[in-house]
């Protein structure tokens, strides 16, 4: 195995423009994520997930304030990557998306046969049956019956839907996915079997997951890591099992708390309050204001240190 | 394919949209019989030709059937030739240096109104000595009236209706009539009955050799009547269609896929390109579009395909680029646009492949509906003088009308039968575009 982890972050930055001012959705991460490895990001709705997906594969909107900070791809470089360059030999060549709301994310014109052949088609330049076989494949994979391929979207169910979406996501054998919220606007069977699908791709192909996801409880079967956002910021990140053992930061602590479980009798939790607005974010800690073991030192930064081979955010910890 | 097979079989569930296509594959029908039997070089020929050509035709005659609807029948043009049986030619060598040709036209006559014209066409074979000859007019009561002797060249054309000397000889009356009239009738009718044209030719030389042609110009040609310069309107008529069709069709798609294609690009790439083209189109909007072509025709050209380019070049950037804007910035924010700039898929891929098939619906009724706009847009240059000079049009025969006075004299059917076909040619898109909309549109689905 390479020394390099397979994907780096340092310092990423993302800030949107907007009327009411920057919105830090993205501020400062760093992250590192090795082969074949998945790393589940949890975190509440708004606290800048999706943005560091986006943020990772360079699919800016307009509106972009600050985009800074260093992203490593096997050891290259890719923020100071032409546009050109990054689309041609990064985008699905070295890593791919499935996008949140994948259920929308197919071509209403294109068979998904040919949709699934579109990346292999534009990356490597194959012919549209070599480029049909390699979907036929995917399709394999993802439990998606073969004569799926010359049907359209909309004659598909949203769980069919969901996995030709990841068959797209692994048309290209990239060495990394991007799954943002792969599950949402499913019911929890579907939501099952989806994972299930991806469980086995991770078993039977050379790939990394980042998962970006709510779903606690199904996540914790894929991940091997775990990295927790808070407004902007990843304010834990470790191994899964120790984290889903004894999760370090409050917030992750509060977070785990609130899942329901099966066996046992404690009542789920809540997190009181709402999540700062990432327009107006506080100073010191960013979850201070909600958080029960709040004290004195919470009004300065905290910086992201190591604890019994975790990184925390949380000045508890030094 | 099935896609288009369906789209088919739901427009026929609308009568009017049978009835269009029905009219449309008809004239598309002509249209490439038209092309084939008058080739594109015989058309023009024809169409600029001069009397040579159109000696047989009679000018301004009304189509033929106007005799079904007007009593008495307008008299149909009469041809005889020395070829034809019923013309008998009897040849007598009177002596070494005299050979008489006698050349009898019988001419049935049998309507109540005069003919137009009647023109002898001589053909003579001659060394140096002309030939001569005399014509005698026989008519049905067996009166005999000398129309006239002279020499004639190789190829020589009289017209009666024409002769002074002989209109004198009828008291002024004009020589046609004259040689139909009913002696004994109080008002000037023809008299019905065999007419005989006698020609007798005095041939002076060995082998010389003399034929004719009559032709009695009638008051109705054809299927669709002749123009001032005697030609057949139907040859206009007939290839005004391909040409109304060809322009239609290539205006309608040049402009609206081309303003589909910028209005796409515009959007996809937004700032400065966006607001140049949206800039493009406000000036564009604002220009005065005929006056521009006509300054086209006046200074430049007045070529088809250079007013055809003009046309697309000044629509191209028309108010289709703020409707189909409208519509592709809502598709640039669908999810699987994003989904295809994360897979890589390249800018020209984004355009063509996901945001442009998105329109097809609107694109589609609107492209047929703007066909007979074009068509009737090449009528009114015509019209305006700014046809084609060469080609034969729709336009052009309304224009040669309105030239010549043709509603002041009343002869209707050189105006009405071109404005009849562009109409329906309009109807039958109308038709068609109305119902593709229906199809096409889901907020019309349910009306």
């Amino acid at each position: 195995m390479p020394k390099d982890p397979l994907l780096r972050l340092e310092n990423l930055v993302l800030h949107f423009r907007t009327a009411k001012g920057p919105v830090q959705a993205v501020d400062g991460v760093n992250f590192d994520l090795g082969y074949k490895e998945a790393v589940v990001v949890l975190g509440e709705s708004g606290c800048g997930k999706s943005s560091l997906a986006k943020a990772i594969l360079r699919l800016l909107p307009r509106n972009v304030q600050t985009y800074t900070g260093r992203v490593y791809l096997e050891g290259l470089e890719l923020m100071g990557m032409p546009e050109e360059a990054f689309r041609q030999q990064v985008r699905w060549a070295k890593m791919s998306l499935v996008p949140q709301a994948a259920m929308n994310a197919l071509n209403p014109v294109l068979k998904v046969g040919d949709q699934v052949a579109e990346p292999a088609m534009v990356h490597f330049g194959v012919k549209k049956d070599t480029a049909l076989t390699q979907a036929r494949k995917m399709f394999q994979h993802v439990g998606v019956p073969a004569d799926f391929l010359d049907r359209y979207a909309f004659e598909l169910s949203g769980g069919m839907r969901q996995r030709v979406a990841i068959a797209m996501a692994l048309v290209t054998t990239p060495s990394l996915i991007i799954l943002d919220e792969p599950t949402s606007a499913l019911d929890v069977l579907t939501q099952a079997s989806i994972f299930n699908v991806l469980k086995r791709i991770k078993q039977e192909m050379e790939v990394s997951f980042v998962l970006i996801t709510h779903d606690i409880a199904t996540s914790s079967e894929l991940a091997d890591r775990v990295a927790v956002m808070y407004a902007g910021q990843i304010v834990e990140v470790g191994d899964a099992q120790r984290f889903f053992a004894e999760p370090l930061h409050p917030y992750a602590r509060k977070l785990m708390a609130s899942v329901p479980r099966l066996h046992g009798d404690k009542e789920p939790e809540f997190i009181t309050g709402q999540p700062p607005s990432l327009l107006d974010l506080p100073t010191g800690c960013r979850f201070a204001a909600r958080c029960p073991l709040r004290f004195d030192r919470c009004v300065q930064d905290p910086p992201l240190m190591e604890k019994e081979e975790r990184l925390v955010k949380c000045w508890l910890y030094v | 394919m099935k896609a288009l097979y369906r789209t088919f079989r739901e427009l026929i569930r609308y009568r009017s949209a049978t009835a269009g296509l029905v009219i449309i594959f008809i004239l598309i029908g002509v249209a490439i019989y038209t092309v084939i039997t008058i080739p594109y070089n015989e058309a023009i020929r024809l169409w600029r030709g001069g009397e040579d050509i159109w000696y047989k035709y009679p000018k301004n005659a009304q189509p033929e059937w106007v005799n079904l609807f007007t009593e008495p029948d307008l008299p149909k043009t009469i041809f005889l030739s020395t070829a034809d049986s019923t013309v008998s030619k009897t040849t007598e060598v009177v002596s070494e240096g005299l050979t008489q040709v006698t050349l009898s036209f019988p001419l049935e006559y049998s309507y109540e109104i005069f003919p137009q014209e009647l023109t002898v066409y001589f053909s003579a074979r001659f060394a140096a000595k002309k030939p001569h000859v005399s014509l005698t007019w026989i008519t049905p009561n067996n009166e005999e009236i000398e129309i006239g002797s002279f020499s004639i060249q190789s190829s020589d054309t009289y017209r009666v209706s024409q002769d002074q000397r002989l209109q004198r000889k009828f008291k002024g009356t004009p020589p046609v009539q004259g040689l139909f009239a009913d002696p004994n009738a109080p008002q000037p009718t023809p008299l019905r009955g065999a007419y005989e044209l006698r020609i007798v030719g005095s041939l002076f030389e060995k082998d010389n050799d003399l034929d004719a042609e009559v032709v009695l110009h009638g008051e109705v040609y054809g299927s669709a009547g002749t123009d001032h310069l005697r030609r057949d309107i139907s040859i206009a008529l007939q290839w005004g269609l391909p040409i109304a069709l060809a322009f239609g069709l290539l205006a309608a798609l040049g402009t609206t896929i081309t303003t589909m294609v910028i209005a796409a690009v515009g959007v996809w790439f937004g700032g400065w390109v966006d607001a140049l083209i949206q800039r493009i189109t406000e000036v564009n909007l604002v220009l005065p579009f005929l006056p521009i072509l006509i300054m086209v025709g006046t200074f430049y050209s007045r070529s088809i395909w250079v007013i055809l380019g003009v046309t697309i070049l000044l629509s191209i950037f028309g108010s289709g680029i703020k409707g189909y804007r409208a519509i592709f910035l809502q598709v640039k924010e669908s999810p699987y646009i994003e989904a295809a700039r994360a897979y890589g898929a390249g800018n020209r891929r984004i355009i063509l492949g996901y945001l442009t098939p998105r329109i097809i619906p609107v694109l589609i009724p609107q492209l047929v509906n703007v066909i007979p706009t074009f068509v009737f847009l090449e009528a009114s240059l015509a019209v305006l003088g700014l046809g084609d000079p060469v080609l034969p049009t729709w336009g052009k025969i309304i224009d040669d009308a309105r030239a010549n006075g043709a509603l002041f004299r009343g002869q209707y059917y050189w105006v009405l039968e071109p404005s009849a076909l562009l109409m329906l040619t309009g109807l039958a898109f109308a038709l068609v575009g109305f119902a593709l909309d229906r199809v096409f549109n889901p907020r019309l689905r349910g009306m």
